[in-house]
This record gives C-alpha cells, structure tokens and sequence, in this order.
C-alpha cells in the first residue's frame, strides 16, 4: 500500500515536471547555428542529400562506431547468457508450419533482403541508411525461424560478415587519419554528381558496412533467443 | 500544434511506461512497459526537432541547397533519435535475455522472487 502511494506521488512529481515543461516550450522560429551549419554545408563538406546520414556517418562518426561497438557488446553478451547451458535437440519436435507461412516465406524473404540492401545502399540519398537497412535485413531472417525455427543457420558466417565489416569500417575510418583530413574523413572517394548513387565519397561504403554490420548482430542475436525454444 | 500534441503524447507514453515498470511484478511485462517509456522519450525527442511548415532534411528538387536553412527541419534530434532506437533495441534484448535466464533458474517470472541481493 506504502509502495503504491510511494510509486504514485514520484509519478505525480514527474507529471509536474512534464507538465511544466510542456508548457513552456516555444518551438522554434528558425534553425539553431548547429542545424544551420548542417543544413548549409553538408552537400559542399560531404556531398549527401540526406543530412540526417551525413550527420551520422561523417559529423559524428566516431558516435556511430561507439553505437555499432555497442550493438556487438549486445550481440555478444545476448549470446553468451542465452548459449550457456542450452542444450539442443532437446524437446518435442514441432509441427510442421502452415503452407500459407512457408511459401510466402520463400516468396518474401528474397524481397525483403533485397529491399534491405536497398535501402542501405541509398542511405545517402533517400530516407533510410544502415541501422534502418540492417534491421529490415534481420527481418527477413526472422521471417525464415518462424517459418522454420529449427534451422540451423551458421554462427560462423555471421560472425564472419559481421566481423570483416567492423573491419573495414574501422580501416575505412583510419585511411581517414592518414589520408584525408581525420578519422572517417569522407574525402577518400570522389564526391560526384549531387543525388547519384555513387556520390557523397565514403558515406554510401560506410553506411553499408553498418547495414551488413547490424544486420548480422540483430540475426545472431534472434538466432541466439530462437536457439532456447526446445531446451 | 502537431509538436505539442506529440510532446505532451510522448511525456504521457513515460509516465505510463514508469507506472507499469514500477507496478508490475512480473517482469515480462515490467520489459513492455521499459519499451513504452522508451517510446514517449524518442516521441519527446522527435517532437522538440519539428518546426511548422518544414520537411524532412532531405535535400531534393524540392528543398534546393541554397534554400535548405529556411525549409528543412533541425537533423540533430532525428539522428539523436536513430541511435537511441537502436541502443534501445539492445537494453530490450538484454532484458529478455536475463529475464530468460532468470525464468530457468527461479522458474518464476515474479521479481520477488528475486531475493538473492535483497539484505
């Protein structure tokens, strides 16, 4: 009762707060100096019509190698605790799933992969990018365990993609420090023509390292959590 | 209009996220509600970027380069918002995996269960 009454005032406490700040918030007339500058210099400083990338990949670059490194630590660890102790083929076997499950399955997930890589791929000019890509490419995979969740995928070539992509992320970043003007530099490659596909230097290669790169972490980490069922 | 319906929708989504972090003792759903609060944060996040009659920052034939500072809106929260969605991704399948492991040793989804570190 004490803990319910606890848990309520903290709440109404919080609700002020909000409140308040809600409230009070004026939106903004015009952009701040640090949105001016993106939206001013990003295509003469990196060559890429979607600012939020260019922000992503080449202004905060080194953020984004923090985040990707986080998401390994996840995959890691998600694959550690689940792993331990599980023991496979253990359990009843499952029924076979439904025609319409399986032969969309075969249909879709083609298509979803393709429309993944597309959408890391074009991350520099359209909306989308590496993250977005990565997690649809993941779907796809999710999409084959439900259809089929005993089966076996190769941890290895994960561990593979997943691995030679950080790799060259990270190479990409220090030819950067060597060559360019510092680490994820983006003036390695050409800028090209504004809008095409291959445009706006590194980013285009380094959004889709990220891409390859998140969508091996979140399949092994779906294959990690599909791995307990049946133990 | 449209920011403040979202900030107060998202300010809204925290707190009922907190309430049923705070309330429930089944952990499962303590997860949902982390996942929902995490949701009004990002809402919150989103909102506070937008400004009235702009576009996204993205530049095309329509938002040409000259006139990108007067029609787009601000990119810093949307690409702040992008790394909190994946990092949260991470916290929720940390989550799941604990509460996994938990669930084999205890076989109990109640936290009260949970009294190894309680003193």
């Amino acid at each position: 009762m004490i803990k319910r009454f606890t848990v309520l005032l903290l709440l109404v406490g919080l609700a002020t707060i909000f409140f308040s700040l809600a409230l009070g918030y004026v939106p903004d007339e015009s952009l701040n100096q640090t949105a001016r500058y993106y939206a001013e210099n990003t295509v003469s400083d990196t060559g890429a019509t979607n600012i939020v990338t260019a922000i992503i990949v080449t202004y905060r670059g080194l953020d984004t190698l923090g985040e990707v490194t986080v998401l390994f630590l996840t995959a890691a660890i998600v694959g550690l605790v689940l792993t331990r102790g599980a023991e496979e083929g253990k359990g009843k076997p499952m029924l076979p799933s439904g025609e319409l499950l399986s032969t969309g399955s075969g249909l879709l997930v083609p298509l979803i992969l393709l429309l993944g890589v597309y959408v890391f791929v074009n991350g520099h000019l359209t909306p989308g990018g590496g993250f977005q890509g990565g997690a649809i490419l993941a779907s796809g995979i999710m999409l084959i365990l439900l259809t089929d969740p005993m089966r076996h995928f190769s941890h290895r070539l994960i561990g593979l993609i997943e691995s030679v992509s950080g790799l060259v992320f990270i190479t990409v970043g220090i030819l950067g420090i060597v060559l360019g003007a510092g680490f994820l530099d983006n003036s390695l490659l050409p800028k090209g023509t504004l809008g095409e596909l291959f445009s706006a230097g590194t980013i285009p290669l380094v959004y889709s390292l990220i891409g390859l790169k998140v969508g091996a972490e979140f399949s092994s980490m779906l294959l990690s959590l599909s791995e307990t069922e049946g133990s | 209009m449209i920011a403040t319906i979202s900030i107060f929708a998202g300010f809204a989504l925290i707190l009922i996220g907190l309430y049923g972090a705070l309330t429930n003792r089944n952990m499962l759903r303590m997860i949902v509600a982390f996942t929902v609060a995490n949701t009004g944060v990002n809402l919150v996040l989103v909102a506070v970027g937008h400004m009235f009659g702009r576009t996204a920052p993205i530049l095309d034939s329509a938002v040409p380069v000259a006139e990108a500072a007067s029609k787009i809106i601000d990119p810093v929260p949307q690409a702040l918002v992008l790394t909190a969605i994946v990092i949260g991704l991470g916290v929720t399948a940390l989550m799941l995996a604990y509460v996994y492991r938990l669930h084999q040793n205890n076989h109990s989804l109640d936290i009260s269960k949970c009294t190894e570190l309680k003193w």
